[in-house]
């Protein structure tokens, strides 16, 4: 048996946490060049917003929230985000993963810094996904047995 | 001077009721006592180390993420604790009683 929490407290702490969570996790990924953090702590902790959905909302409130195809698809797409920017620097005559090459407006230093922004949100994104993955799959063994 | 006194003072029992805490997961016999241990003390003793802090560092550009921590740790470790023994209580895990062996 596995189901949402009955419990009026989770429900009111987790609806006024959610957004929050939210808010820090793309704070997290954005942020990680000048602080701790970046792609991987951030999509954790975007991951934890949406498990604290599935954890208090019935399931087809959770299941329009972020459908459980979501993830399968938030994982390839932040690996190709990653991989793609990657080896885009090549057609541009750089190396792999040099983004200075990539043709985007500024200096060497502000090109480097836009892609590295997008690197780190395809990281986010695959990290996010993969834990929200994770998470259904365990609560989903639990619910067939 | 006198502010700092209090900031120190504000900390240090703040960080007493954290090893008060780490001292009754340790000690106490069972699920539900160590999670009231955490909840209760940890909560005390992190909001006294934050309320410390603030009063030490004054007002600058960290103190209001200070703030919003606090808060945030304020609402959600009650709430996670509650819901842990919540949902063990549902499972069917007993509470220990006098007598049983720990």
């Amino acid at each position: 048996m596995i189901g949402p929490h009955s419990s009026p407290n989770m429900r009111v702490i987790g609806i006024l946490v959610v957004p929050f969570v939210l808010m820090f996790g793309v704070y997290v990924i954005a942020h990680g060049h000048y602080g701790p953090g970046g792609g991987f702590a951030g999509g954790v902790i975007v991951a934890v917003a949406v498990i604290i959905v599935r954890m208090i909302a019935p399931r087809n409130l959770s299941e329009r929230f972020f459908p459980p195809g979501l993830p399968l698809w938030l994982m390839v797409g932040g690996m190709g985000l990653f991989v793609g920017i990657g080896v885009l620097a090549v057609a541009w005559g750089g190396d792999v993963l040099d983004y200075a090459s990539l043709p985007l407006p500024g200096d060497d230093s502000r090109r480097r810094y836009l892609s590295i922004l997008l690197v780190e949100f395809g990281v986010g994104a695959a990290v996010s996904g993969s834990m929200v993955f994770i998470f259904d799959l365990l609560a989903s063994l639990e619910r067939d047995s | 001077m006198i502010v700092d006194i209090i900031a120190g003072v504000l900390i240090v029992a703040g960080v007493g009721f954290l090893g008060i805490g780490v001292l009754g997961v340790l000690r106490f016999p069972d699920y539900y006592s160590r999670t009231h241990a955490v909840a209760k003390a940890e909560t005390l003793g992190m909001l006294l180390v934050f309320g410390g802090l603030l009063i030490h560092l004054r007002l600058q550009a960290g103190t209001a993420q200070l703030v919003l921590i606090a808060v945030f740790a304020f609402l959600v470790n009650p709430t996670a604790t509650h819901a842990l023994a919540r949902v063990a209580l549902r499972r069917g895990l007993a509470p220990w009683k006098r007598g049983d062996p720990t």
